[in-house]
């Protein structure tokens, strides 16, 4: 049995998404831009993925959904368009994020802090949350954007972003939510959270790798980052991904005919994994269930060391992560288990298990099975757990 | 860089065949109880090194004869990932039937070479290497524990690059015998910095006293007192002030002072003026030299035709 439970890293393509973009490759192969048949024949899917796209954020008609190659992208665009517009002028000199942000969000700030642009990283509580009052605290007259994510890659953590979106509409401060993990996951309504600006990426919904949007309110449009042939209204030059645009729009209409499914079957196996995983002694899980997407387990094993538990897991084939896909090649410890302050003996011990609605019980039961068999031999390992005769001083 | 630096591969591809098998099935894992080393008539050695906190922590237990110091049994416990424990059990084969001391000279290349399946090839991606680290620096825990000494009596370099294991002697050498400018350069002469990069700035992996960039830092700053010193190489009339004073002190120092104290005299330098296109330089005459008849003829002469030559044409020496 394989078993892919790290879906907060990508997804399946849904095999109808798969289905839907096929003709796009070898048939319909056109250039949206031209003047003849071939560019005509993308037009109505385009229009009818667009449709799907917006319905499924339930942006109005007015408002901009500009396609991107990425979540990455779309992060990159709305901090470094706020610089320019607003830091590099002078008009304002500050943004706020979180410390638990996405990479494409802290590097950027990062970079723009070089570049003389103040930055904020607000801290997450004990549950791994961003607290609403932080950001009201942080806010000044110079600041032009808050820009904190509405599900936490990690932990799962569900962040107050309709409470964020409140205090920044009252202080008259752009506001921008990385919506990647959200999607699917939870209801996700642009409208109700006074959002002005929203990141989505298609392969977290099981759509396809290299598409992702971002949502612009009407009125708050952002300078483009890439300029070019005017594709997207200007907004984003290059020429469009038929076949992701097309992908995206079925992977969006699928996730949100499944979200129900993923809040409840989803939920339930997530919740089964998580009881008999707590039943192995010295576990310990982060945020609040209730607290957290329904997909999502960030567990600690004491005295295993993230990668050693992910090295017997894939040799029952079972795909996990000690954290954002991105971080897996470094050596450091899980950025999350830092932030909240966890007991340092647990920093090198959380593993992530992400599901999706293609996982089933039989590979839950498999993995119960195969995390028991790997605690026990990596435990009989561990220093942690091990012999010392009397009166040896233990640490270092 | 390049192609291969573009697409990041999984680390585990780049671990040996042997470090896999460790992995999954240690062969010294485990422990020697104290009753287990009474019956061997042996002293049980337990000792620790690294912390869980920072990702990697072994436990090495040694039973050793009192008599010979030999390494009778040597077992491991370990909290880390695959390298690490592969590492561990790796050390405890090597340190078993070895004396103490013969122990302690096994290095942490000692340990990465014997999970080697090729001779030529590394068991372990660079990033990895300092796991094997660990696993020397316990032994000389363990050692130190035996013998009742510190575990620093064992060392008796600074170590600055652990992985690769190049002291701080022979890295300011490299350094200077070759003008080295980059961290790349020091990689390439020494190998240190290939590995963990832990030694290359604050950050990394492992917290260090110095660092490969605080050894470059070093370097140029001592390249520029040089420069300083020898200021004289650049031209006399865009120098400051004190540049000046100190590039007509060196010409005098290197070239006359040493005459003048043979002959029970010596020269003093008051000061240094513009006086439209010459540079006046106004120097005092002590000792024998105040009297001198040739004070103000030959001496001064060969004083300012040396300062001329070396620094500038327009210099005038005047005596006070």
């Amino acid at each position: 049995m394989r078993v892919y439970l790290d879906n907060n890293a990508t997804s399946i393509v849904d095999p109808h998404v798969f289905e839907a973009m096929e003709p796009f490759f070898v048939k319909k192969y056109g250039n949206p831009s031209s003047l003849h048949q071939f560019a005509s024949d993308t037009h109505k899917p385009l229009k009818e993925a667009m449709q799907k796209i917006y319905a499924g954020i339930n942006a109005k008609s007015e408002d901009s959904v500009v396609i991107t190659s990425c979540a990455t992208e779309s992060n990159n665009w709305v901090l470094k368009s706020i610089y320019f517009e607003y830091i590099l002028t002078g008009r304002k000199n500050h943004i706020i994020v979180s410390e638990v942000e996405h990479p494409s969000i802290i590097a950027t700030a990062k970079f723009l802090e070089s570049k003389g642009c103040k930055v904020t990283y607000l801290p997450i509580n004990s549950e791994g949350i961003v607290e609403a009052h932080t950001v009201r605290d942080f806010i000044t007259d110079k600041t032009a954007l808050v820009s904190i994510m509405w599900v936490n890659n990690e932990t799962g953590a569900i962040f107050p972003i309709e409470e964020i979106g409140e205090i920044c509409a009252a202080k008259g401060v752009l506001f921008h939510t990385d919506a990647v993990q959200a999607i699917g996951k939870l209801p996700v309504n642009v409208q109700k959270a006074n959002i002005d600006y929203l990141t989505m990426s298609a392969h977290k919904f099981h759509g396809p790798k290299g598409v992702g949007a971002l949502y612009m309110k009407k009125g708050k449009e952002l300078t483009p980052l890439l300029h070019g042939g005017s594709q997207m209204n200007g907004f984003r030059s290059g020429t469009l991904n038929v076949a992701g645009i097309v992908g995206m729009g079925k992977a969006m209409e699928q996730a949100i005919d499944a979200l129900d499914f993923e809040m409840s079957e989803v939920k339930e196996l997530r919740d089964r994994l998580e009881d008999a995983l707590l039943e192995i002694p010295d576990t310990f899980v982060v945020t609040p269930r209730a607290k957290r997407a329904a997909n999502t387990i960030l567990i600690s094993f004491r005295g295993i060391e993230g990668e050693a538990m992910l090295w017997d897991l894939n040799r029952a084939n079972i795909a996990a992560s000690t954290g954002s896909a991105c971080a897996s090649e470094d050596l450091e410890s899980n950025p999350v288990m830092e932030a909240i302050g966890a007991e340092a003996d647990l920093a090198h011990t959380a593993i992530r298990f992400s599901l999706s609605r293609y996982t089933t019980g039989e590979e839950i039961d498999y993995t119960i099975e195969v995390v028991k068999n790997a605690v026990d031999r990596l435990r009989a390992i561990s220093s942690s757990y091990a012999y010392a005769p009397e009166g040896h001083e233990s640490k270092l | 860089m390049g192609i291969d630096s573009l697409i990041g591969g999984t680390i585990w591809d780049q671990y040996s065949e042997k470090v896999t098998c460790l992995m999954n099935n240690p062969q010294n894992m485990g422990e020697i109880t104290q009753e287990q080393a009474d019956a061997m008539g042996a002293k049980l050695i337990v000792a620790d090194f690294g912390a869980e906190s920072c990702g990697d922590a072994v436990r090495l237990y040694w039973a050793v004869d009192p008599k010979t110091d030999v390494i009778l049994e040597s077992k491991f416990k370990s909290f880390g990932c695959g390298t690490a424990i592969a590492s561990s059990d790796t050390m405890a084969e090597l340190c078993k039937g070895k004396t103490v001391d013969e122990a302690v000279k096994i290095t942490n290349i000692d340990v990465e070479k014997a999970m080697r399946d090729t001779p030529d090839v590394p068991a372990v991606p660079p990033q990895k290497m300092h796991c094997s680290v660990m696993a020397y620096d316990v032994i000389k825990k363990a050692a130190a524990q035996y013998k009742g000494v510190d575990m620093e009596s064992f060392e008796h370099e600074i170590i600055v690059c652990e992985c690769a294991r190049v002291s701080l002697s022979t890295l300011r050498e490299v350094i200077r015998l070759n003008d080295l400018t980059s961290i790349e350069q020091i990689t390439d002469y020494t190998k240190a910095g290939a590995f963990c990069k832990s030694c290359i700035r604050p950050g990394g992996h492992e917290a260090k006293d110095i660092y490969l960039v605080d050894l470059l830092e070093e370097y140029q700053k001592e390249k520029l007192a040089k420069q300083a010193d020898s200021s004289y190489d650049a031209p006399f009339a865009q120098m400051t002030i004190v540049q000046r004073l100190k590039a007509v002190e060196k010409v005098i120092d290197d070239n006359i002072r040493q005459m003048l104290i043979m002959d029970g005299g010596n020269i003093e330098i008051l000061d240094i003026k513009e006086n439209g296109a010459n540079f006046d330089i106004y120097i005092r005459y002590l000792g024998a030299c105040s009297g001198c008849a040739s004070s103000s003829t030959g001496t001064l002469f060969a004083i300012e035709s040396i300062l001329k030559e070396k620094l500038d044409q327009n210099i005038r020496v005047i005596p006070l």
